[in-house]
C-alpha cells in the first residue's frame, strides 16, 4: 500500500473491495464499537481507503492499525486530518478488515505505526482534500487555483464563497484519484505537534467502547480450554462425565491446544473446566526448572560464543588493558499480564468465517484462521476491536486459532476467554537472559574494550533479539566483542515491550556505570565523551541532566541514576532518582528526555513515554515468571505483582524539538527505567544490582 | 435455581442463575452490561468494581444469591451522559490508554468521594491502590480524581 500511495495512482476497485468488507461488519455484529459503522451505501463515497466523506458532513477515518492504549486512533487520525483540512469535531473512526491495500502485515508491533503512516496517510489525505477542491471547482467553473480547502469546506477565494465537504462528497467520489499530491511544509502543521486529546476517551470512561471481550453474538458459546500446566505436554486421557453435569455446561470438546468447554456463561465453562479429569503426558520439558535454567546459562557463557558484533580486536585489548572489570548480570522471565485478558470470538461456518478480537496482528489472526478453516483469505474477516493492552502478547494469534478451532468444532460462534491464570502460565515469556560482561579500561580510567557473552533464547529468526541492547551501542569504545548462546529449554518466548532491550539495556547501562566507577569518572562525564560523535543522544543526555539538576545536592539516602537507550528510532535518556526507605526501594522522580524526531501528538507521546516508565518498573521492581518443574508457578497478580499507584515516581517528560522524521514511541521508555534506578541505588548505597527484579536484601 | 432480584443502575432486575455465580459474570454474560470488566477472577485486580449498596465491590468475587435485594450500580448507571464529576474530570485530564481497567478505576474514585469529598494523596493511595492499571495512568488518575472532587464540590457536594 506504501508504494501505491507513494506518489503513486490509487486503485479505487481495490478501495471498494475494502468497502465491501467493512461493511460487512454491520451485518453480523451484534455488539457494535461506538463508532457507528458504514452502510454499504454511503460507503460506496470512500474518497480512498483511509477517507469518506458523508453527505451528512461527518469524516470517517479507517484506522488500519489497531489500539492498544499507544493512542494511534487519534496519532493516525491526526496524519489523516492534518492534510486533509477536515473538522476535528466532524471525525469518527473505524477499524476496516484486512486489506493489502492497508500493507502486506497489518498489525501493531516494533512501534511502528507512525514511522510506517508517516508518509502514507498524509498523502491520503492530501489525496482526498484534493478529489473535494476539484469537486468544487467543477461546481463553480472556476480553475483549481481560486479554490483552497478550510476546515471540513472548499473556499472560492475569487468569489468568496464557500461549500462544505459534504456537499462535495459525492461528486468528489466520483473523480480520478490525483498522483503526487505534495505535501504541507512542517512550518505550516496546524495538527501535528499540537498536544491533541485522544478520539477514544469519551467512550473509555462510560462502558461503551468495545473490547474483544465484550463482543456478543446471538447463539453464542462461552468457551475456556484445559491445557496442559507444562509446556509441550500432551493429553493422555480425558473424563469428562462430571463436567457435563455442571448446570450451564454444553459441550466438552478435545481441540488441539487441550480440551474446551463450552457453555451458555463464561462462569460455567470455568466451572466445568475445573470438573474434567485430564491425563498428561508431561514431556520432556517437564525436568526444566528456572535453576537449570540459569545453570546452562552460567556454563555456556563460560565458553565463547557466536559473534553477533566484533569491532577492533576484543581479547587483545583486554589483555593490555590497565584495569579490567568483570560482571555477570541475569534477569528472569516475564509475563505480560494485560489487563485484559486473552480472548477471541470466532464464527465458523461451512463457507466463511469471522473473527472478533483484539489483536496487535490482523494479517496473522487470518492467516490462521485461513490454516484451521481452510478458507481462502478473502473467505475470512477479521473485526478489530479495542485491546484492553498487549504488550507484544497479542501478536501472536494463537488464541485466535484456537477460538477457531473451537467454533468449527462445536459449529456456533464461540467465545473463548482465556482466564488470568490461563494468561499468567501460557504466555510467550519475555525471555529470561544472562549476560557475563569482561572489560578494559585505558591507564587514564576511560574504557577501552567492552565484550560480553549473552545466553537466553533468540526468537523472531537470528540472535537480534538475544543481543539488541549490548551488541548496538552507541558508546564509542575502541574494541566492542559480543557473543551469543542459543538456549532453548522449551519455554515459549516472543516480543515484549521494547523486546531484547527490556533486559539488555539494563545489563549495559549498568555495566557501563560500573566502568564510570572503576575509573572513577562520573557516570555522566563518561556518556558525555562516549556520545560525542551522536549528537541526538547527547543532546538528549544534556537536557535530561539539566532537568533532573545532575550533581545537585540531594536529601539523605537519595541517589541519581542515569539509564539510556536507542531503540525503535527513537533516543530515550531518564534519571531517576531513588532511595531504600523503611525496607523497600522507593522511586522519588523520574526525568526523561526523548528524542522522538517529529513528536505529531506531544501529549501522546508523553503518555507513553509514562506508560513504558510504569511498565519498566513493575518488572524492575517486582516482575518474575518461577518456572518449576516445565510449568510456570506464578497465576495471579498476588504472586506477579506490579507497580501500584502509591509507587508511581513523578514523572517529567521533556520532549526534544525537532522535525526529523518520527520515530517510535510505544517502547521508547521501557528499556532505560531499570538502570536508572539500580544506577540511583548504586549513587544511594553503593551496592550493585546486577538481577532483577530488585531485591531490597541486595542493598543490604 | 431461586430467582435473585435487585436493583440495578435504578430498575428493578430479576435473573435466575446458579447461586454462586459471580455478579460479574451475570452482569457481562446474562444481562450483556459490558462496561464491568474480568481482569483477575480473585478481586485482586479491582478491574471488575461496581457498587453495591454505594459500597466498591469486586463483582467477580461476588455471588449472585449475595445481592438479593440490595442496590447495584455499574459504570452504565453512573450517568446518563458521562457528566458524573469523575467521568468529567477523566475526560478532561485524557486519562485511559487501553482503557480497560478505567471502570474499576472510576467505580472506586466515586465510591471514594461519596465519603470524602475533599481527598488527599493518601487517601487516593488507600482507595485506589488495588486498582491495578497495567498502562500506567497513575498520574493522570490521580490529577483527575482531585478535578472530580473540585467539581463535585462546585456542584454542592452532590454525587
Amino acid at each position: 500500500m506504501t508504494s501505491q500511495l507513494k506518489g503513486g495512482q490509487l486503485n479505487r476497485r481495490s478501495f471498494l473491495r475494502t468497502t465491501a468488507a467493512a461493511a460487512g461488519g454491520l451485518i453480523v455484529g451484534f455488539q457494535l464499537p461506538e463508532t457507528s459503522r458504514l452502510s454499504a451505501e454511503t460507503a460506496a463515497l470512500k474518497l480512498n481507503a483511509f477517507v469518506h466523506v458523508g453527505t451528512d458532513d461527518l469524516v470517517t477515518l479507517f484506522i488500519h492499525k489497531a489500539e492498544m492504549g499507544q493512542g494511534t486512533v487519534t496519532s493516525l487520525s491526526m496524519l489523516l486530518a492534518e492534510e486533509l483540512e477536515c473538522d476535528w469535531k466532524k471525525i469518527r473512526t473505524e477499524f476496516p478488515g484486512v486489506d493489502r491495500e492497508y500493507g502486506p502485515n497489518q498489525g501493531v508491533v516494533g512501534s511502528a505505526s507512525i514511522r510506517s503512516s508517516w508518509e502514507s496517510l498524509r498523502r491520503a489525505g492530501a489525496a482526498a482534500r484534493e478529489m473535494l477542491i476539484q469537486a468544487a471547482a467543477q461546481r463553480w467553473g472556476v480553475d483549481r487555483s481560486v479554490c483552497r480547502a478550510e476546515n471540513n469546506t472548499v473556499v472560492n477565494t475569487a468569489a468568496n464563497t464557500r461549500v462544505s465537504y459534504g456537499s462535495l462528497a459525492e461528486a468528489a467520489s466520483k473523480l480520478p484519484v490525483p498522483a503526487n499530491v505534495a505535501l504541507k511544509d512542517s512550518k505550516d502543521f496546524h495538527l501535528i505537534g499540537k498536544p491533541t486529546k485522544r478520539l477514544d476517551t469519551p467512550a473509555k470512561v462510560n462502558g461503551s467502547a468495545t473490547f474483544g471481550i465484550d463482543v456478543r453474538l446471538p447463539g453464542m458459546l462461552y468457551a475456556v480450554i484445559a491445557r496442559s500446566s507444562v509446556f509441550g505436554g500432551k493429553m493422555a486421557g480425558l473424563d469428562a462425565s462430571k463436567a457435563r453435569l455442571i448446570p450451564g455446561v454444553k459441550s466438552v470438546i478435545p481441540v488441539p491446544s487441550g480440551v474446551a468447554v463450552l457453555a451458555d456463561n463464561t462462569w460455567s465453562a470455568i466451572e466445568g473446566r475445573r470438573a474434567l479429569s485430564i491425563m498428561w503426558n508431561d514431556g520432556p520439558v517437564a525436568s526444566v526448572s528456572t535453576r537449570s535454567i540459569f545453570q546452562t546459562f552460567t556454563e555456556r557463557t563460560e565458553q565463547p560464543g557466536a559473534v553477533a558484533r566484533k569491532t577492533g580486536d576484543g581479547d587483545a585489548a583486554l589483555a593490555g588493558a590497565a584495569k579490567k572489570i568483570e560482571a555477570v548480570y541475569a534477569v528472569p522471565y516475564l509475563a505480560h499480564a494485560p489487563m485484559e485478558p486473552l480472548n477471541c470470538v470466532a464464527h465458523v461456518r461451512p463457507d466463511s468465517c469471522e473473527v472478533w478480537a483484539s489483536t496487535q496482528g490482523q494479517t496473522a489472526a487470518r492467516a490462521e484462521a485461513v490454516r484451521i478453516t481452510g478458507l481462502k483469505p478473502e473467505a475470512v474477516q477479521v473485526h478489530t476491536e479495542y485491546m484492553g493492552g498487549g504488550f507484544g502478547r497479542r501478536a501472536r494469534a494463537d488464541y485466535i486459532g484456537e477460538a477457531v478451532e473451537v467454533s468449527k468444532a462445536a459449529g456456533v460462534p464461540v467465545k473463548l476467554t482465556w482466564t488470568r491464570e490461563d494468561d499468567m502460565q501460557q504466555d510467550w515469556y519475555r525471555p529470561a537472559s544472562l549476560a557475563r560482561f569482561a572489560a578494559g579500561l585505558d591507564a587514564d580510567g576511560w574504557p577501552l574494550v567492552w565484550t560480553a557473552r549473552v545466553a537466553c533464547t533468540p526468537f523472531g529468526g537470528g540472535s537480534r533479539t538475544a543481543v539488541e541492547g549490548v551488541a548496538d551501542i552507541a558508546y564509542a569504545i575502541p574494541h566492542i566483542q559480543v557473543e551469543h548462546h542459543a538456549v532453548d529449554p522449551g519455554i515459549p518466548v516472543s516480543y515484549w515491550r521494547s523486546v531484547g532491550y527490556s533486559q539488555n539495556t539494563f545489563f549495559a547501562e549498568s555495566f557501563l556505570d560500573e566502568l564510570a566507577a572503576a575509573g572513577g569518572k562520573d557516570p555522566l562525564e563518561l556518556r558525555r565523551r562516549l556520545l560525542a560523535n551522536s549528537p541526538r543522544l547527547l543532546a538528549a543526555l544534556e537536557l535530561a541532566a539539566g532537568k533532573a539538576g545532575w550533581g545537585r545536592k540531594l536529601p539523605p539516602g537519595h541517589g541519581l541514576g542515569i539509564g539510556l537507550s536507542n531503540n525503535i528510532g527513537s533516543n530515550t535518556v531518564q534519571i531517576a532518582e531513588a532511595s531504600v526507605e523503611r525496607g523497600k526501594v522507593r522511586v522519588h522522580r523520574v526525568v526523561c528526555a526523548v528524542d522522538c524526531g517529529q513528536a505529531v501528538n506531544p501529549a501522546g507521546v508523553e503518555q507513553q513515554i509514562k506508560s513504558g516508565i510504569v511498565f519498566g518498573l513493575s518488572a524492575a521492581l517486582k516482575g518474575g515468571i518461577t518456572i518449576l518443574q516445565g510449568h510456570v508457578v506464578e497465576g495471579n497478580f498476588h504472586q506477579y505483582d506490579v507497580l501500584r499507584i502509591d509507587e508511581m515516581p513523578a514523572v517529567e517528560v521533556h520532549i526534544v524539538p525537532s522535525q526529523n522524521p518520527p520515530g517510535g514511541i510505544g517502547e521508547a521508555s521501557t528499556p532505560g527505567i531499570a538502570p536508572a534506578v539500580a544506577n540511583a541505588l548504586f549513587a544511594a548505597t553503593g551496592k550493585r544490582i546486577r538481577r532483577l527484579p530488585i531485591r531490597v536484601q541486595d542493598l543490604a | 435455581m431461586p430467582a435473585v432480584r435487585f436493583t440495578l443502575n435504578g430498575k428493578p432486575q430479576t435473573v435466575d442463575v446458579v447461586p454462586n455465580m459471580p455478579l460479574l459474570w451475570v452482569l457481562r454474560d446474562t444481562l450483556g452490561l459490558t462496561g464491568t470488566k474480568f481482569g483477575c477472577g480473585m478481586a485482586l485486580c479491582g478491574a471488575c468494581t461496581v457498587h453495591v449498596n454505594g459500597q466498591p465491590m469486586r463483582s467477580c468475587a461476588t455471588p449472585i444469591s449475595s445481592i438479593a435485594g440490595k442496590t447495584v450500580t455499574t459504570i452504565e448507571g453512573l450517568s446518563p451522559d458521562s457528566t458524573n464529576p469523575v467521568q468529567l474530570a477523566w475526560i478532561e485530564h485524557d486519562v485511559p490508554q487501553c482503557g480497560y481497567c478505567q471502570s474499576g478505576q472510576i467505580m472506586t474514585a466515586v465510591a471514594l468521594l461519596a465519603k470524602t469529598s475533599r481527598p488527599t494523596d493518601a487517601d487516593i493511595d488507600e482507595a485506589l491502590r488495588n486498582n491495578i492499571c497495567r498502562c500506567g495512568t497513575y498520574d493522570e488518575i490521580r490529577r483527575a480524581i482531585v478535578r472530580a472532587a473540585e467539581i463535585q464540590r462546585a456542584q454542592g457536594g452532590a454525587k
